[in-house]
Order: C-alpha cells, then structure tokens, then sequence
C-alpha cells in the first residue's frame, strides 16, 4: 500500500467543510441475548453460548428480549429521541458466513426512537448539538477469525472460523443526523461525542462500554465539501468514506483527521473520492480501503414476521424517563461544583475522556483530587506511551485502592508508581503487588532508627550543624537514609525520628 | 385383528386402550404392518421409526399396567378425559423431531436430525402419542401435490396413478390409507385441507397464533400455521387439543384460553342442530373452474346443513379474486428470506464446487445442488419482489390486498357465523399433469389461501364422491379468528349428518391396497 498524500491540516481546512456522522453501535448487558435465552457472554469456547435460535436452525424461532427493549427506550430518552408508540423489527437481507440465519434482525423505517439530540463539550468548554436521527435495536453477528495469509483478513485467508457466541448479543445503534459547523474541531468533536455516548450508556448502566473490547463501535463517515465564496449558495455535498474499526476514542480523533487530510489531498489534486468503508489501522494510524459502499446496497428489508410489533406503554416510557440519569453536560457541571475543581483542571479531566473513570475511583472511596491526578498524570501518560486508552490499563477499583494506601502512608507517590505499573502488567490487586515486589514502606522505626544512627555517625559535622539548631541540615542525612532504605520510608517520619535522635 | 385395528378412529382405538381392550404396541404394531403392506403403493412416509415406536408403546403399556399414566396423557390435564395416551401418529417432515430425520423433504437436509423438537411433537410426546415416522411433502411445503418432494411423490390411496394433494400429501394419504390414525401437517395455503380434501381425511388449518410454529420449518412465517389431520373431526379435535395452546417459544402464539376443541365435536355430533347458525357461501369461491361433480356434492352437503336448521346465504367477498396473486408475492418474499439460512454454513447438504471456491461459492453450489426447481423459482421470485425499487409495487401491494382481505372477511363475519364453499375446484388431478405448468397448479389452492392470508381457521372434510370420477370431495368451513372450536361442533355435525346418509365414513368405501392373506399370516404374530 503506497503511502497516501496528504493535506495540511490547516489548509485542507482552509478550502473544504467537513461533514460528520456517526452510528455508534451499544452493546447491551442484559443478561441473555435479543432474541435467544443464551448468555449474553462472549469469550470462552467458541460456540458454547448458543440455542438453536443463534444458530439460525430450521424452526427456530426468535423471542424479543424484554430488559433489551427497555434499555433502548432509556437510551433512546437519554438522547432526547421521540420514543415510538409503535415500532417494528424488520429483516435486513444479506448472505455472510457470520450471520446464521443470513438476514439480521434489526429495524427499519420503524426504530424505536427517533429525532433527538445530545449535548457535547468541546475541549474549549463550547457547547456542541449533535443532532440524532434514530436509534434502533438490533443483533450483533458473529466473529469470524481468518486464518492463514498474512493479514488475519478475509483476503487471501485459507480459510474461516466462526464463533457464534457473539450472534444475537444486543445492540442498539444510534445513528445521528448530518452534522455541519464542526470545523476544525471536527477530530475532537468526534471524540466528544463518542465519549459523551459512552457516558451515557455507563450512567444509564446498559453497556459495559469498553471499546477495545467492542461493548462500543463507532463508525465515522465523513465527507468534505468545497467552500464558496460569501454570499454564494454552499457546494454539493461531497461523496463519504465510512471509517470502521475505531476502537478507541483516541482513533476516533485520529481517523477523522486523518480522512480529512487524505480526502483534501485527493480532491484538490483534482481526484474523487471512492464511496466505501474504510479500515482504520491504530498501528500506522492510516484508513485503507475496506468494500464498496453504495446507497443503493439492496437488503430487501421487510418486516420481520416471527415478531410482533414492539408496543410500549406511556406508563412504560414514563416510569423510564422518570429514572434517567442527570444529562452529561449537567452532570459535569454538577461534578466540577462537587470536586471543586478549577476551570482549567476540570477541562483537562473532560478532554482526556476519564470522567468516568474518576467518578467511579471517587465512589470506590478515594477524594476527587487524588483521582484526578492519578488518572490524568501517571496512568494517563503510560496510556499516552502506550498508545492505548488509559481506562484499559487499570480500573477504578484498583486506582482507589492504589490512593488508600498512599494515603495510610503505606506507599510514597514514587513507590505508588512502582505498585501501579505492577497492576497494569497484570500483577494483580495493588495489595498483591506490594506484597509481590516487596514496595512497603518501611514503617518500623526500629529499622529507621537503626539507619539513622548510622548515618548521623558517617557525618558528625551535620550531626553538629543540627544540634546547633541549624535543622535544614538533616536533609542530608535524610537523603542518605533513604538511600539506604532503597526509598520505601516515609521522608517525613525520616525527619522527624533524625531531629529526636540527633537531640 | 391387525386389521381392524387400523381401521379404528383415533377416539375408537384411544377408548380400546384406555379399557386395555388392546395394548399400544398392539395398535403400533398393526400399524407398522399395515405401512409395510401399502407403502411401496403409497410412499406417505419418507421414515418409518418403528423400533422407536414400539419402544414408545411398550413403556406406555407398562405405565398404563401399574397405573402410572400422567395426566397428559389420560386427557386429564386438558380437562376433556381425552386418553390418546398409546395412540399412533404421523409427523409431517416440515417439523422438527430429535429422534427423527427432519427433512421437509427437500436435498438440502438429508439425513438432518435436529438437536429439538418442535413444540408440537414435544406436546404429542407428553401425551403419549406414538410417533411412527415422518410423512412426505412437497419440498418445504411448496405444492399442492407432493410431486415437488425431493424423494419422490406420494400416491393416492383412492386412485394410486393420482395425486395426494399437497404439501402435505404424505400425512393425509398416510391417514387415509390407514397407516395411522392420526397425522400433523402444516397449512401456509392450504397444505392440509386441500389434500384432506383429495385424499377424503379431515384436515384443520387453526386460527394463526393458535399453534406453536416453533420448530416448523418455516415456509412463510406470516402465513404457516401447524394442524390435525385425521379421519374424523372429533380426532382432529382430540389432536387439536393436544398440540394447540401459547407456546412462549412463538411470540405470534396467542396468549388465549381455547376451549376444548373435542367437547365442541362432541356436542355437535350429539346435538345435530344447526338452528340458529348463519351460513355464508362465498360467491367467489364456486362457479367457473370448479368441477361439476365437486359442485354437485358440495350443494348437497349445504342441502343437509339447510335442512338440519341453519340460514344459508350468499355473500360476496371481491377482494378474494386478488388473493392467489398476493399470496404468491407474500410466501415467496418470505421463504427467499426464511430459506437463505440453508447455505452449508451449520448444517445440512455441502457441496464443494470443483476446485474449492470462497465461501460464496460454496453456498452457491450446495444451494444449487439442494433446492428443486419450484423452491428456487420461488426464491427468485421472492427475492425479485422484495428489490429495492420493486418492494412497493409487488411486496407492498400485496400486503394491502391481504388488508383488503381481512377486511371483507371482517365485513361478512359481522352477518354470518361461518363461510362455506368447496375446498379445492377438482378433485384428486393425475400425477404429473399440472407439473409444468405452476400456474394451473397455483389455482389449486384458490380456495384455501384466503384464510391464511386473514389468520383465520379453516377446516375440510369429506362430503362424496364426484359421481364422473368417483374421488373424494371436500367442503371447506371458515370462522372467525380465535373460533376454531365452531368449527368443530358445526364439522361434527355435518360429518354426523352424512354418515347417517351413508351408512357409514367415506373412508370405508377406498380401495383396501394390501392383500387380505398379509394381515391374516400376522394374526398370530400379536
């Protein structure tokens, strides 16, 4: 694959407006699958979490999932979508090893909610309005693992394996409407509303939405038109590319400025752009191109007749729209006013996307601040090294645990550094990896004491600086007993038991 | 004795058990010898389970014996003292079995023996009927002769070089031949009245909803329902009651309490007064292209009703003159779709084309290699309509004229109780003369679809001979949804009425196909 041209940033800016959509695919965690009495559980042996339903075999016959249909409806409320009174599943058509029955079972011109709205925040604290056409219930496919040749892709592969535990798994897919104006903070709108998305669905507690592990899949389409001069009518819309693959919300901002830049290359040096999904590579951070992707693609959707209509009560919906969680923006503003965060601190909570991650640090115990620093500093800079999300290294949990036993004065901040990459190597809990590497600090005074008067006897001259009451003296000394406790001992408890000895 | 005992009704044989008269596997057995003796004539089963059937019997008998027979299969537990407990039956192949090839009679699922059984034949199962084996169809019941079968056509009993009707010909000839007392079918247009028509047997289509279809391999889901066929409407009633009722497995099962379907034959055998009862004859479905002797018999039958207290009048349904054209939109749209999981992927037939391929190509040969000619016309037909641009003016269309339909069901059910007319245009047609032409084959079923397409339940029994070929001829009974049981009582009734004529059931006048010494060289063998 030849290295494909790209535009400035700025000057593709400059000459074209890119135009933004998403469908953002949920998945739901419900305890069994859409239409099977299956777990919803994925992993495992290869087709184990199966009935006859997710198999697709002859007579069987799908049941909806009735805990799938309310969380749509929460979702749907959640994005400020009209909830239908009366919405359909409908059969979407297709021939493809990973589909048992060979048509999906989704929805189509009856979803269950449509038309509503999400509020962003862009990493300037701007207010954006993500319109929303529609969010539907669907069922996830299978997984197909491609074996032989060199890619793992279906291309050139020997041949193909098929685990059906994924098929049926429930889905919700929200799709929003065109969005304009986003500019040049397109990238960083993109990934404000993914992440603003999966605040939701966590708030909402229907998703396990982790996108490394495909809970959460984003597909970004994007196109870009040509300016006009003031007062001209605005040019055509221009052809998409569907990007797939974005598996974090890190590549979410990173293929739509990537797309924009390949896009603004080929179209100002007079080419045109090929509707058709493209494959994001986290690697190369590059697209390549995936299959053709035409409007007119024909799946003969029709309703689908194993199912009735879904038909939700308004005591339903109500009794749903009653127990919605606070909104994201307003939540946040609420946060920062509770964490007492100043503007700038809590905009970098925000842009790095962690929200989440420190509210439930904070409800596993730890204070606000100790969060925050922990997972926009360290954790966040091993994420950064890594080139992975920071919320896929270590948990709340664990961050929490890591602050108690700073806090307790069991670990220093650089001993505490130590525990947290033995957690993130997969150690185990903070706990086990003190105990594994031997990190406490030492809090046997017996121990210091014994250094201490070690130390004091190699440096009489400080040892008589500090008796005559020039104490800044005790630094090196405290310097040298560190050394020799390798660094787990408290400095400060150091201080004081070498200000009570040199007396 | 080996005989007599498949002559037996169903509710003959059941009280013969129940009086432990005569055991199960005397009745299994009689009846295994009789599908020995006829089916090389007949070919109604496309498997014989007969190990597994006298297994069934024998542990039925000893239940019975030490008095420890549930209350599913005393009748008990459907309140109607039902025993079927011991009686054998035939399973059309369109429906699951664990224990038994499911085929559906087509290539594609040879030797297929799925991991479930349909909802149906777990039913039946917990009753204590005794699965004999599986009976042939059209492949994946699209026909109406069991001519598209993939493993050969069922015969006639009552004339062996003439079609069984279809699809599901092989349950109806099967109970018709006396090779077992009981069938179940499947009716997406007519697969179970039509050949009950033909073949002289009693055939149910019930209200949609009212069956359980999961594990029915589905044709057209909007449209199949599963049913009794028997040779009497109290046993299709019997039959009836014991697979009928909300399975949470079909989420288009109905949730209703259903009365008992056997106490309504029961009482209309008894009472045999159809006063108060208005009776529609549907206008369109008589006249042109029926066969005199069909009209002749069918007007005597309404004579009867007349006669024994009911109003009878004419109604008009005009949209029924769109139904074949809708119908043959609707199913096709929705087996293209309900067929596409036969691709080689999970089960079934494999084909590897010549040089391996990509999996497209090996979903392409084995589907080539798996369906017959009349399945793939109608995927093609199926999936030409649902096309973009195509939807509205052919899937669209037809969904509004099965409104229609509904509506002018609707419209005449608000004047009368029950429509009447003939159950099919012709008697039993030759093998192989409408086979090249689907059309002419198509209009077999003119009379049947429209029930389907409004959800409503039909049943056909028999009413003569056609005196110009001496076959048997059927009338078709239509209600309400949800009011199978009227058909019951007011079936009951007429079937009373006529055998009283007669004499006795019209069954008793077919052919008997086996040779008397075979049943008396077994005699002994009971």
């Amino acid at each position: 694959m030849a290295k494909p041209e790209l535009m400035d940033y700025d000057k593709a800016l400059e000459l074209f407006e890119p135009v933004l959509g998403f469908e953002v695919h949920v998945e739901l965690n419900t305890k069994t699958k859409m239409f099977s009495d299956a777990p919803n559980f994925f992993g495992g042996e290869p087709n184990t979490n199966v009935t006859p339903v997710d198999l697709g075999l002859p007579g069987s016959l799908p049941v909806v999932n009735e805990q799938a249909v309310k969380y749509a409806i929460s979702l749907g409320l959640a994005l400020g979508c009209s909830i239908a009174p009366t919405s359909r599943f409908a059969r979407k058509n297709y021939f493809y090893p990973d589909l048992a029955k060979n048509y999906q079972i989704s929805q189509f011109d009856e979803p269950i909610a449509f038309t509503g709205s999400v509020e962003v925040e862009l990493p300037d604290g701007r207010l954006f309005t993500v319109p929303i056409e529609r969010a539907h219930m669907e069922e996830d496919a299978g997984k197909l693992t491609h074996v032989g040749g060199a890619t793992g892709r279906i291309q050139g592969a020997e041949y193909s394996l098929v685990d059906y535990n994924r098929a049926g798994v429930p889905l919700v897919e929200i799709v929003t409407d065109i969005i304009y104006g986003a500019e040049a903070d397109a990238p960083e709108l993109a990934k404000a509303y993914v992440s603003t998305i999966r605040d939701i669905v966590v708030a909402l507690g229907i998703s396990d939405a982790k996108m490394e592990r495909g809970n959460l899949r984003c597909d970004a389409n994007i196109s870009l038109r040509p300016r006009t001069a003031p007062g001209e009518p605005p040019a055509k819309l221009g052809t998409r590319t569907e990007t797939k693959n974005v598996n974090s919300l890190r590549s979410v901002e990173r293929a739509i400025r990537y797309e924009i830049q390949r896009q603004a290359a080929i179209l100002a040096g007079g080419g045109t752009i090929v509707q058709e999904t493209r494959h994001w590579h986290e690697d190369t951070g590059q697209t390549s191109a995936g299959r053709p992707k035409s409007d007119a693609d024909d799946y003969r959707y029709f309703p689908e007749p194993d199912l009735l209509p879904v038909v939700p009560s308004l005591e339903l919906i109500e009794e749903l729209r009653a127990a919605l969680p606070e909104a994201p923006v307003a939540r946040r503003r609420r946060l920062k006013a509770d964490w007492g965060f100043t503007d700038l601190e809590f905009q970098d909570v925000v842009n790095s996307g962690l929200l989440t991650e420190i509210v439930e640090t904070t409800k596993a115990g730890a204070s606000a601040q100790s969060a925050r620093k922990w997972w926009t500093g360290e954790i966040a800079r091993v994420a950064n090294q890594r080139g992975v999300d920071a919320s896929t290294l270590v948990s709340p949990l664990h961050v929490s645990e890591l602050i108690a036993l700073v806090d307790a004065g069991t670990l220093t901040d650089r001993l505490a550094r130590q525990v947290l990459e033995g957690v993130i190597e997969g150690e185990g809990t903070p706990d086990e990896v003190v105990a594994g590497r031997g990190l406490a600090v030492v809090s046997d005074d017996g121990a210091l004491i014994a250094a201490i008067d070690e130390a004091l006897a190699a440096q009489p001259d400080v040892l008589a600086k500090i008796r005559d009451g020039k104490v800044q003296a005790a630094g090196a000394v405290i310097g040298a007993v560190m050394k020799a406790m390798k660094g787990q001992a408290d400095a400060a408890r150091v201080r004081e038991l070498v200000l009570e000895r040199a007396v | 004795m080996s005989h007599d005992l498949t002559r037996l009704s169903a509710s003959a044989l059941a009280q013969k058990l129940a009086t432990r008269e005569v055991s199960s596997l005397e009745a299994v057995d009689a009846h295994l010898d009789r599908i020995a003796a006829v089916e090389p004539d007949v070919h109604a089963f496309l498997h014989v389970a007969a190990d597994q059937a006298r297994a069934t019997a024998r542990a039925i008998d000893a239940r019975r014996a030490s008095g420890d027979l549930t209350a599913d299969e005393t009748g008990a537990a459907r309140g109607n003292g039902s025993e079927l407990a011991g009686v054998p039956i035939a399973i059309k192949d369109v429906l699951c079995t664990i224990d038994m090839p499911s085929t559906a009679g087509s290539k594609i699922l040879q030797g297929w023996v799925p991991p479930y059984d349909a909802t149906v034949v777990a039913r039946l199962r917990k009753a204590g009927l005794v699965p004999l084996g599986k009976t042939n169809m059209d492949e994946f019941a699209m026909g109406s002769s069991t001519e598209h079968s993939a493993y050969g056509p069922t015969h006639n009993p009552w004339d062996l070089d003439r079609i069984p009707g279809g699809s599901g010909g092989g349950s109806a000839a099967a109970v018709a031949a006396f090779e077992a007392p009981l069938a179940l079918g499947s009716d997406t247009g007519g697969s179970i009245r039509q050949p009950a028509a033909v073949t002289g047997s009693v055939g149910m289509k019930p209200t949609y909803g009212g069956v359980s279809r999961y594990g029915a391999i589905a044709l057209a889901s909007s449209l199949d329902q599963v049913g009794p066929v028997s040779r009497s409407v109290l046993d299709a009633a019997l039959l009836h009651d014991v697979i009928g009722g909300h399975d949470a497995r079909d989420s288009t099962s109905l949730r209703d309490e259903w009365p008992s379907f056997a106490a309504a034959a029961r009482e209309g055998a008894a009472t045999r007064s159809l006063k108060g009862l208005k009776v529609g004859i549907v206008k369109e479905l008589q006249g042109e292209g029926f066969q005199a002797g069909v009209t002749q018999r069918f007007e005597e039958a309404v004579a009867l009703l007349t006669a024994a207290g009911a109003e009878v009048v004419e109604v008009s349904t005009p949209s029924f003159e769109y139904a074949i054209s809708a119908y043959y939109l609707i199913l096709p749209a929705e087996a293209s779709s309900n067929l596409a999981k036969f691709d080689s992927v999970r089960f079934g037939l494999r084909v590897n084309p010549p040089g391996g391929g990509t999996v497209e190509d090996v979903m392409s040969a084995t589907r080539e290699a798996g369906f017959g000619p009349e399945v793939k016309r109608r995927i093609i037909l199926g999936t030409y309509a649902l096309s973009a641009g195509y939807y509205d003016a052919y899937y669209g269309s037809a969904q509004k004229v099965r409104t229609l339909i509904q509506r002018d069901f609707a419209r005449v059910f608000a004047d009368v109780d029950v429509l009447v007319s003939p159950s099919a245009p012709t008697t039993a047609f030759k093998l192989g003369e409408k086979l090249d032409d689907p059309l002419a084959m198509y209009l077999n079923d003119l009379t049947t679809i429209p029930a389907n397409l409004a959800g409503v339940p039909g049943i056909s029994l028999p009413v003569g001979l056609a005196p110009e070929d001496g076959l048997p001829v059927g009338i078709q009974f239509m209600a309400p949804a949800r009011e199978d049981a009227r058909l019951y009582k007011l079936g009951a009734t007429l079937e009373a009425l006529l055998e009283e004529k007669w004499g006795h059931p019209l069954l008793s006048e077919a052919p008997d196909l086996a040779p008397q010494e075979m049943f008396a060289s077994e005699e002994g063998a009971v």
